[in-house]
């Protein structure tokens, strides 16, 4: 009975199935990216105009989300700081995993001296605390925004590293790649066409994953007030701005928090829920 | 009740993942009288071992029992709640699997494992188990009674793994032991003292059991009665006499034809035979660290030598772990040679794949056992196939297609399948799309390393037909690497024996009934016969077992 419960509970469509948390998921995400998209032609003031007599003003018509510690529309700002979080968070991530992910599978099929010298040194890169890398290189270099995705993309680099090397290296084992490699394939095709297909799955899942240390490592950083710079603010930089407001319980400071809250927890759930291909013999 | 066990239409639906139920048993009734083996026997996908397992009222995952009864001992195991099974599970039915070597947990002792079910049953003192373990590892005949039970898992030997498995399932006093393939993972010389063991050890207690196999000849042992399964239902039930002398359905009759020596084409034996292909003299390779000769200090394969000639085939058989596949990737170039000389096609060739250019690497493919890991399971048929056309010929794409579609052909497959990915084909049609992409190549010699063992016997004996098919029409040649000798025996023209690293001798097919060397000898008594009395009235050289058999 639990059986045919749960069959009935994931629908199918184009010959995958899905349910509906990751649908859910999958919709927060995709408003999340238009806005970001979107976001100078939607925002109702310029972000560092201020529009109200009051600071912390309270949710009302024309100011739908209130007004932040200066009097500026809330709305405008969180719309605009979706742009930054996502943009940067998402610019970073690809750096990271591209790299990490080629190197690893790399290192997996090379072996030998490549892959001990590649593997020690970002262990190295690993045990240095995340924050504490990004606190120095904006100490020494300031902070931009090219700065901000390659420091984040760096510190995540070792941990796409181990994950895909760890997933090739079983992949590597398999008969299919000694046949590939008898026949006198390339690298490149050994890790691309051999390997990559099989482990794109995990791969994307800790893409997503990365994705939401990457947003939450940057919205620390701006909550430090390392990442971006005023009037320019990111979700975690306009929570540091209106932390005043918390005695008010003003919606300056809530609604950037649920905003970093509603983006990652859909990426987490998307991630444990991705649409999977229908595999059935007969049918 | 007159029977032990008595299935009456029992049937089994199971779920895909589309959400469609499918009817994998479809009203099965079998009765096992009590102490009477009766063996279930398939191909796989038959539902043999769904149908043993439902008599502990047990479905796999995705799987329900929905109609029928399964009356075990007076109890109908389908109707009882899942902890009133559980109780009878291990005192009035037992379990013994398939890969005992994956049963055993390896962080505790098998004594530990194997009075783990008193323990759970409450049946007796752990003292008073002991010493009933000790009695049942003496009566399976395994070495050391007293002290086997000390050690764990990896200290000893796959045979002896599956004895204790056995004593693991004896030790609650069942009424029926369920046998899943407990011998398909063993060598010939190590299955026979385990059936023996088995066979005693049942008559002894007059226990009953089930036996799941798809060898009729390892059935023909063991079996009082033989069910025969295909699709989910009983096709012919008899006792094993009875099928095996007057079969009455067609598909138990293709399973003892797979058993019947296949009459060899003559391959004008008088024609001179100067034409070598490949020649291997004095290779050594091996494992571990490298001696100050040179030489590694494991050695798999010593000083072995060998001759191929074009168009004709050479076996090379043994038990595992004699060096047979690390021959098969010595002379393929996946694991360098330590020392001698491959020549082929009368160059000298690199010992490592990589040096070797690429025209020698597409002349000489090689094919392994296991289609599973062989086939890049992210990929469609036609991708993996097209592959080697692409790389060695650069054939453009719609040249690909086309020569795609031929080798399809030529191994029987229907073209349709090309769009399927690997896990989407049976296993037999797996190995057919691992040899496509082998011919692809347009190789001169094809390098099979056991091809066949992970298949079924009708489906393998498809297979070697095609192989010999295939010679004629292509004129290629074969190393044909399987401890199986009677596939080697259909196909090759020459046999070599190696044992422990060591070529022991080379005979030629038509002599094979007399060879000379003692471990073939034995290696060749080992192979079980379809007549029932065999194994009872085999008698081994005790000093040819000690020396070269793994107990």
């Amino acid at each position: 009975m639990t059986m045919a419960r749960a069959v009935a509970s994931r629908r199918s469509f184009l010959g995958h199935s899905y349910n509906l948390v990751g649908v859910v998921a999958a919709l927060v995400i995709l408003a999340w990216t238009l806005v970001a998209i979107f976001a100078p032609y939607i925002i109702p003031h310029p972000i560092g105009d201020i529009v109200d007599d009051d600071y912390f003003g309270p949710m009302r018509q024309g100011l739908w989300l209130g007004s932040d510690y200066l009097g500026r529309d809330m709305l405008s700002r969180v719309l605009m700081g979706a742009r930054y979080t996502v943009g940067i968070s998402l610019a970073a991530v690809s750096i990271a995993c591209f790299s990490g992910v080629v190197l690893g599978m790399a290192a997996a099929v090379t072996g030998g001296w490549f892959d001990t010298c590649l593997s020690r040194f970002l262990d190295a890169m690993n045990s240095i605390p995340s924050k504490l890398f990004g606190l120095v290189v904006v100490a020494a270099v300031g902070s931009s925004i090219p700065v901000l995705i390659l420091t984040l993309a760096v510190i995540y680099v070792p941990g796409a590293y181990r994950f895909a090397r760890a997933l090739a290296v079983n992949i590597n084992t398999m008969d299919f790649m000694t046949v590939a490699r008898v026949r006198g394939e390339s690298t490149a095709y050994l890790i691309g066409s051999e390997i990559l297909p099989n482990i794109i799955r995990p791969v994307l899942a800790d893409f997503g994953l990365r994705f939401v240390f990457i947003v939450l490592l940057l919205s620390g950083l701006s909550f430090l007030g390392l990442g971006l710079q005023p009037p320019l603010a990111d979700w975690g930089a306009l929570v540091r701005e209106n932390i005043g407001g918390l005695p008010f319980a003003a919606p300056a400071v809530i609604v950037p928090s649920l905003a970093i809250a509603s983006l990652t927890i859909s990426v987490n759930l998307l991630i444990d829920n991705l649409p999977h291909k229908i595999r059935d013999r007969d049918a | 009740m007159t029977n032990l066990v008595e299935v009456r239409k029992l049937r089994i639906e199971a779920t895909t993942d589309a959400g469609r139920v499918v009817e994998i048993i479809r009203g099965v009734s079998l009765d096992i009288a009590d102490g009477e083996i009766v063996a279930l026997i398939g191909e796989s996908g038959s539902g043999k071992t769904t149908v043993a397992l439902s008599l502990m009222g047990h479905a796999r995952p995705g799987c329900r029992i929905t109609g029928g009864e399964i009356n075990v001992n007076g109890k109908d195991m389908a109707a009882l709640s899942e902890k009133e099974r559980a109780k009878l599970r291990g005192t009035d039915i037992a379990y013994v699997p398939q890969s005992a070597a994956a049963s055993f947990n390896p962080s505790s002792t098998i004594m530990e494992q194997v009075i783990e079910v008193t323990r759970i049953h409450r049946l007796m003192p752990p003292e008073q188990a002991r010493k009933r373990a000790v009695e049942l590892f003496r009566s399976l005949s395994l070495p050391d009674p007293e002290g086997i039970g000390a050690r764990y898992p990896h200290q000893v030997s796959g045979g002896q793994l599956q004895r204790l498995a056995a004593a693991m399932a004896l030790i609650g006093d069942p009424k029926l032991v369920i046998f899943d393939e407990p011998t398909t993972a063993l060598d010939v010389t190590t299955q026979i003292d385990v059936l023996k063991a088995f066979k005693s050890v049942m008559r002894a207690g007059g226990i009953a059991g089930v036996y799941v196999s798809h060898d009729l000849a390892v059935v023909a042992q063991i079996a009082d009665r033989i069910v025969v399964l295909k699709g989910g239902e009983v096709q012919e039930t008899g006792t094993t006499a009875e099928i095996l002398s007057a079969a009455k359905h067609p598909y138990t009759r293709e399973l003892l034809a797979a058993f019947e020596p296949k009459p060899r084409q003559a391959n004008a034996d008088g024609e001179a035979a100067t034409n070598q292909l490949l020649r291997i003299d004095n290779v050594t390779a091996g494992y571990g660290a490298v001696g100050s000769d040179g030489l590694p200090l494991i050695r798999a394969v010593d000083s072995v030598s060998l001759v191929v000639e074009k168009g004709r085939n050479l076996g090379v058989i043994g038990e595992s772990g004699c060096g047979k596949s690390t021959l098969a990737r010595v002379i393929a170039g996946i694991h360098p040679a330590a020392a001698g000389d491959i020549v082929f096609d009368g160059k000298q060739l690199q010992r490592a794949a990589g040096k070797r250019s690429q025209d020698q690497l597409r002349e000489m493919q090689i094919v392994f056992q296991y289609a599973d890991t062989a086939l890049n399971p992210a990929k469609p048929v036609a991708d993996i196939i097209a592959r080697p056309l692409a790389f060695y010929h650069g054939l453009d794409k719609r040249a690909r297609s086309k020569r795609v579609d031929e080798l399809l052909d030529m191994v029987r497959l229907p073209r349709a399948l090309r769009y399927r990915h690997p896990s989407e084909l049976s296993g037999g049609q797996k190995q057919r799309v691992n040899f496509a992409r082998a011919l692809a190549a347009d190789p001169k010699l094809i390098i099979c390393d056991e091809i066949t063992s992970a298949l079924d016997t009708v489906v393998a004996s498809a297979v070697i037909e095609l192989l010999k098919e295939l010679q004629r029409e292509l004129g290629l040649s074969y190393i044909f690497i399987s401890h199986d000798l009677s596939v080697v025996e259909a196909i090759c023209d020459q046999i070599m024996v190696m044992y422990n690293g060591e070529r022991v001798e080379q005979i030629t097919p038509d002599k094979v009934k007399a060879p000379s060397h003692p471990y073939s000898k034995l290696l060749f008594s080992s192979v079980p016969k379809l007549d029932p009395t065999w194994l009872d009235g085999l008698v081994r050289d005790p000093e040819l077992v000690s020396q070269y058999g793994h107990r």
